[in-house]
């Protein structure tokens, strides 16, 4: 089977050619210009950042030695020969990574609850005035824009060493993130029940109660899940600025070069990491089906 | 209409679903509530709380609120501009690093590209591996090897993201449209003229939207790594905080709140500029 293909004629094409390669010459050259921009800006930051590569090829060789460094034991044996003597710590360890748990758990369950009282006050469509939308919110981003480690920083000094600081920076942070995510969940709530109970009469409390809250409980659950997740990891590193969890026992660890440690801890982190991923992702798919499995 | 006298046995015995629910299913909830609340005493009474620490604490951090207004940086502000330059440039350059060097990766850890499993698995299971690990913590594994300073800082946040990006590029490409692959290959190209005509002109802005994101966020991972010696504001921030100088504390935090939402608002019109008006996966 043959297919005509009809040509335009010669004038007509030309015009239509020049137009085409005039357009895509314009994009090519705000590509670029763009791309340039892109080069200077990094030029411009690798010699803020101090950045050496002669020292990075001088001591990369240390980079790939470190590993092989951790993955030694003190009797100069790779460590998975003697597991019993590479692990020694695990009472401990394991103890700390309990620790560490329980200060993302109880963080998490803290701000998921502050976020739960605060978000009806921050979503656009059931905030009752909007001088309170727009303090709550800025309070909101303020909670999440400080890192949490900065909180412990400062909440080690207010209440002492220990998991209280960790456990409070994290609610702090949890606060102002699902805060917004909670916010986000109740705009996107139907609107009729709400205004059919107001029109028997409700309160506001009311209202939020028995129309906005039963459509939204299930996002509430999976959004605080994952943040629950988030927040391990979180906790895992609150020890370094000494609030608490498995982190202290890591910066220990590195700072004063037990090799073979570093690599057990690192170890059980990631292993847990894992557990409670696969957990709550399971969770999650088995409590809210599998389309709020993000 | 006026209200029928309804006969509740002939419904129960009709529904017996919604009004004879099993012990187990009506349990569930009230259950996992008490449940969660016992772990969560629990946790409280482990963790060492305790209302006499907890209101003690919140005197002094009133205290330490009182003292950090109003915000003044003293005589140290170049210092610390110099610093928030560092962090900006550590966010820039560990992303940047982290994204040339995860695309090649993430080819190898999508479905359509190697569509072996033996293959895939070693290598998303090793970006996984790097994800697990905090910035933090590659940023004191990088202290060891490169030294304190910044330096380290663009190193950790390089590493940590590279697995971040290889996973979400990685998905950016399996959810990538086969038509146009299978249009190449019907024409004769070759493997690699699938990826470079037919893949990449539908994955690259997804990946440019997702690096923009990253830099916006590590721009506030980039103030933290500071506080264990790898550069930029955290490093002042930290210092600062342990000499107890709140003043200048409070001026930090300003300083990185206004950076942060600068970046966020100038990555966010740049997205919208590349990407178009689309939510972002």
């Amino acid at each position: 089977m043959t297919i005509a293909v009809s040509i335009l004629p010669e004038q007509q094409l030309a015009v239509l050619n020049g137009a085409y390669r005039k357009a895509v010459a314009r994009k090519r050259l705000r590509l670029l210009a763009g791309f340039a921009l892109f080069v200077a800006a990094l030029i411009v930051a690798s010699i803020g950042a101090e950045v050496n590569l002669r020292t990075l090829f001088t001591y990369f060789g240390n980079f790939v030695s470190y590993f092989d460094r951790i993955l030694t034991l003190d009797s100069g044996q790779r460590v998975w020969t003697d597991v019993g003597e590479w692990l020694w710590g695990w009472r401990k360890w394991l103890k700390m990574l309990g620790e560490t748990l329980l200060i993302s758990y109880v963080g998490t369950l803290i701000g998921a609850t502050l976020a739960f009282c605060l978000n009806f006050f921050a979503a656009e469509n059931t905030s009752p005035a909007p001088w309170l939308r727009f303090t709550v919110r800025r309070l909101l981003e303020f909670a999440r824009t400080v890192p949490g480690i900065v909180f412990a920083l400062i909440f080690v000094i207010a209440f002492g060493l220990g998991p209280m600081a960790g456990v409070l920076a994290i609610a702090i942070h949890s606060t102002g993130a699902l805060g917004k995510l909670f916010s986000e969940i109740v705009e996107n709530a139907d609107m009729k029940p709400v205004e059919g109970i107001r029109s028997t009469g409700a309160s506001w409390l009311s209202c939020m109660r028995f129309a906005v809250v039963p459509q939204v409980t299930a996002g509430y659950a999976s959004y605080a899940l994952l943040r629950f997740e988030i927040n391990v990891r979180e906790a895992s590193v609150m020890g370094f600025v000494g609030a608490g969890g498995i982190g202290q026992e890591l910066v220990v660890a590195i700072r004063k070069f037990y090799y073979s440690d570093v690599s057990a801890i690192l170890l059980t982190i990631i292993v847990t990491v894992f557990i409670i991923d696969i957990t709550t992702g399971w969770l999650r798919g088995r409590l809210f089906g599998k389309e709020a499995r993000t | 209409m006026t209200p029928q006298e309804v006969d509740t046995r002939a419904l129960r015995a009709r529904y017996p679903d919604v009004f004879d629910r099993p012990a187990s299913a009506r349990l569930a909830m009230p259950a996992m509530i008490v449940a969660a609340f016992a772990v969560l005493v629990y946790g409280l009474v482990d963790l060492d709380f305790s209302p006499s620490r907890f209101l003690a604490g919140l005197s002094q951090l009133g205290w330490i609120s009182l003292m950090m207004i109003p915000p003044d940086p003293g005589t140290s502000l170049p210092v610390y501009l110099k610093a928030l330059g560092e962090t900006l440039s550590i966010a820039l350059l560990g992303t940047t690093l982290a994204a040339v060097f995860a695309l090649p990766v993430s080819l190898l850890a999508a479905r359509n590209i190697v569509p072996s499993n033996i293959l895939r698995f070693p290598v998303r299971r090793f970006l996984d591996s790097i994800r697990g690990v905090d910035t933090l913590i590659w940023a004191l594994v990088w202290i060891n090897v490169v030294g304190l300073g910044p330096f380290a800082g663009v190193l950790a946040i390089a590493v940590s993201d590279f697995g971040a990006f290889g996973k979400l590029f990685s998905e950016a490409i399996e959810g990538a449209d086969q038509k146009q692959v299978e249009g190449i290959r019907a024409s004769g190209g070759s493997k690699l003229h699938e990826i470079r005509f037919g893949l990449l002109p539908q994955v690259l802005p997804v990946i440019a939207g997702q690096v923009l994101y990253f830099i916006e966020s590590n721009t506030r991972s980039a103030t933290i790594i500071g506080i264990v010696g790898a550069g930029g504001i955290g490093l002042q921030l930290a210092e600062q905080i342990r000499v107890l100088e709140w003043q200048k504390v409070s001026f930090l935090i300003l300083m990185i709140l206004v950076a942060v939402a600068a970046i966020d608002f100038i990555s966010g019109k740049l997205r919208f500029a590349i990407i178009g008006r689309r939510a972002i996966a």
